[in-house]
């Protein structure tokens, strides 16, 4: 990278002979992260593999004429065999399953990391950067959702609402924004007390920018991280609710495979063994993204 | 410009007993105490003293940013242009930061956002405060960069504050500070953080920007050395008062108090040395008191060695001729102060 960087600036016009600067185009910052992400060949992976996850989630079903809840062979057939990945114990196509299951597996796990992000940040941010009462406050309504067991929580408003897509993935972001508000409080904490946030307000910023252009970049670091870890935990956590049957019995997740199938995890390893590995490979895919990202949102390592 | 000249007639920044407290859990310790001062366009006054004088403080208050809570200006009038500064909305004080009253701090290394390219940042104040797009501010940015001897600015516009060495980055500073044409500078010690040939650096360019451009700068340090070299005007302060003022040549020759003496005996003297033996360098022995259990008396009795009975209670400020005060029972006209019997 070090070369390739000195060579752009070598290139660069300087200013012409008669005294007019040559004003060049700014860098895109939007494009020289992107280039830093794609030299990155882990993260690159990661993209690959969450592309292809969201593609067999769109296309796959289209394809893959099937119904993943139809009995269509002896049960717990090994994989390999007639069927890819095998049967499970009512005779359902686990590779079916897997395909049909995608789409709301992934789209659970988006949705319910999105609320977590909007809602962890916003709260985070507000109660570190202001602190004093609104830190009170909006601390204590943390703690109020982190005492509560969020299976419970979330148990209790998949109950109130109907069972569904969308209250399953209100139920998930509603119980699991606490951590990362917490996080972001402390990184606010830390980083509102640095010269250079008094130098910005010096020059007239206002509370709005210091939140969210000054201090939120410094701090994102740590926070991709717990984000792309929160997509994990969602999956995960979806798995249990469908487990628990509080799930859309109609609508196949990954989670919902492996809640079926737990019971015949010794006698037939592969009914459990594939929707986990779908889970762990999209959750890793997710975490190299997020460092990848972190890597390339950061100025210091670009050149390197 | 003209505007520069009108005012050079009436002080630029007027500052009138001004306090500041802060509120603790033992009641209100006040840490400026009926600090005046005014300065002229295009004209430099420094401010010295040691660590937990209040220095800092003094620059905070005059741009508004006192942290509070605890921090509170309790008394006191900051007359920037004939308004006052401290009945000033939010808002307006906003506006003003950075455009008619702007500030360089000590570390530059950690005053930039190191996310952003510098070129950014300084367009960042421009566009806070004027009308402009981002083409023009650029334009703008570039001049600047050039007018603080950034080498080839249309190049380092785009870098990032990590790529540019110490000296840069407090040019940096600098030029963020001066985007909007500035009534008021304050550089709070500027060249702490720096070697010594870039200090020099660094003070020449802010005299040549303030004859360029006719701005008042405060210079904020503890070091004599650079008082001497930039400032019209010297204020020395002591524990969060004022406790000499005047022109920087008669105070540097003939220090009054004996905190101002002291100071300048610390200087290490770098001269031939024809003693055999070499002298230690003056101590002013102790530490600046602890503001919330200070004595009714003069804030520097404790450590003054010309310490008399009328030190334990506080010292009115006399005006002596020039417009030289001094916070001191028995001002010593002397330089050298060797054993001062208390009569």
């Amino acid at each position: 990278m070090g070369s390739k960087y000195h060579d752009k600036v070598i290139s660069d016009p300087l200013v012409s002979g008669d005294g007019e600067a040559v004003i060049n185009v700014p860098i895109e910052g939007w494009r020289e992260t992107f280039s830093m992400f794609c030299g990155n060949f882990v993260a690159v992976m990661g993209a690959l593999g969450i592309i292809i996850v969201i593609l067999v989630s769109i296309i796959g079903p289209i394809i893959l004429d099937a119904d993943p809840f139809e009995m269509v062979g002896t049960p717990l057939s090994e994989p390999f065999g007639e069927f890819l990945l095998g049967t499970d114990y009512l005779g359902r196509d686990v590779f079916a399953g897997i395909v049909y299951g995608a789409k709301p597996t992934v789209l659970i796990a988006i949705s319910s990391t999105l609320i977590t992000v909007v809602v962890g940040l916003s709260i985070g941010a507000l109660s570190g950067f202001y602190g004093g009462w609104i830190d009170n406050v909006l601390m204590r309504i943390t703690e109020f959702f982190q005492v509560l067991p969020s299976i419970v929580l979330a148990m209790v408003l998949v109950a109130v609402f109907e069972p569904g897509l969308i209250s399953i993935i209100f139920a998930i972001g509603i119980t699991h924004w606490t951590s990362l508000a917490r996080l972001t409080r402390a990184e606010f904490l830390r980083i509102k007390e640095r010269e250079l946030v008094l130098a910005q307000r010096a020059i007239g910023a206002t509370n709005m920018r210091l939140i969210w252009r000054v201090i939120l970049p410094n701090a994102l670091p740590p926070l991709i991280i717990s984000m792309t870890l929160t997509v994990g935990i969602c999956i995960l956590f979806e798995a249990a609710l469908s487990f628990l049957g509080l799930n859309d019995p109609d609508t196949i997740t990954w989670g919902l495979m492996i809640g079926l199938s737990r019971d015949f995890f010794f006698e037939a390893w592969w009914t459990v063994t594939f929707p986990g590995l779908a889970i762990l490979l999209t959750v890793l895919c997710i975490a190299l993204i997020g460092d990848g990202l972190n890597d390339a949102l950061n100025p210091k390592l670009r050149q390197r | 410009m003209n505007q520069a000249i009108e005012n050079s007639i009436e002080p630029v920044l007027d500052v009138r007993s001004l306090c500041v407290d802060f509120d603790t859990k033992r009641g209100p310790v006040r840490v400026l105490d009926d600090i005046s001062f005014s300065l002229n366009a295009g004209s430099t006054l420094g401010i010295v003293g040691e660590s937990g004088c209040g220095k800092s403080m003094t620059a905070l208050a005059l741009m508004g940013l006192v942290p509070s809570p605890p921090g509170r200006i309790s008394s006191g009038e900051i007359l920037l242009h004939g308004e006052n500064l401290l009945e000033a909305s939010k808002k307006r004080m906003r506006a003003l930061r950075g455009d008619k009253i702007s500030m360089i701090f000590q570390e530059p290394m950690t005053s930039l956002n190191p996310v952003y390219t510098v070129g950014n940042q300084v367009a960042e104040s421009i566009i806070y405060h004027q009308n402009v797009t981002k083409e023009e501010a650029r334009e703008q940015v570039i001049e600047l960069l050039r007018s603080v001897q950034i080498p080839a600015p249309e190049r380092r516009i785009d870098e990032y504050p990590h790529q540019l060495s110490g000296g840069m980055r407090q040019r940096v500073m600098i030029a963020m500070a001066l985007a909007c044409e500035p009534l008021v500078l304050i550089a709070d010690e500027p060249t702490t953080a720096l070697d010594v040939t870039v200090q020099a650096q660094i003070f020449e360019l802010l005299l040549e920007i303030q004859k360029q451009r006719n701005i008042a700068i405060i210079l904020i340090t503890h070091d004599m050395g650079a008082i001497a070299e930039l400032a019209d005007d010297v204020v020395v302060m002591y524990a969060g008062h004022k406790i000499e003022e005047g022109s920087t040549i008669e105070v540097i020759n003939d220090p009054l108090h004996p905190y101002t003496q002291g100071l300048l005996r610390c200087m290490p003297d770098i001269g031939e040395d024809d003693s055999e033996v070499r002298q230690p360098l003056f101590e002013i022995v102790g530490n600046v008191p602890d503001l919330a259990n200070r004595g009714a008396g003069c804030p520097f009795a404790p450590r003054c060695t010309a310490r008399v009975d009328e030190c334990s209670t506080l010292p009115e400020t006399q005006l002596l001729k020039d417009g030289r005060r001094v916070k001191c029972w028995r001002p010593q006209s002397t330089m050298p102060m060797p054993e001062v019997t208390a009569s």
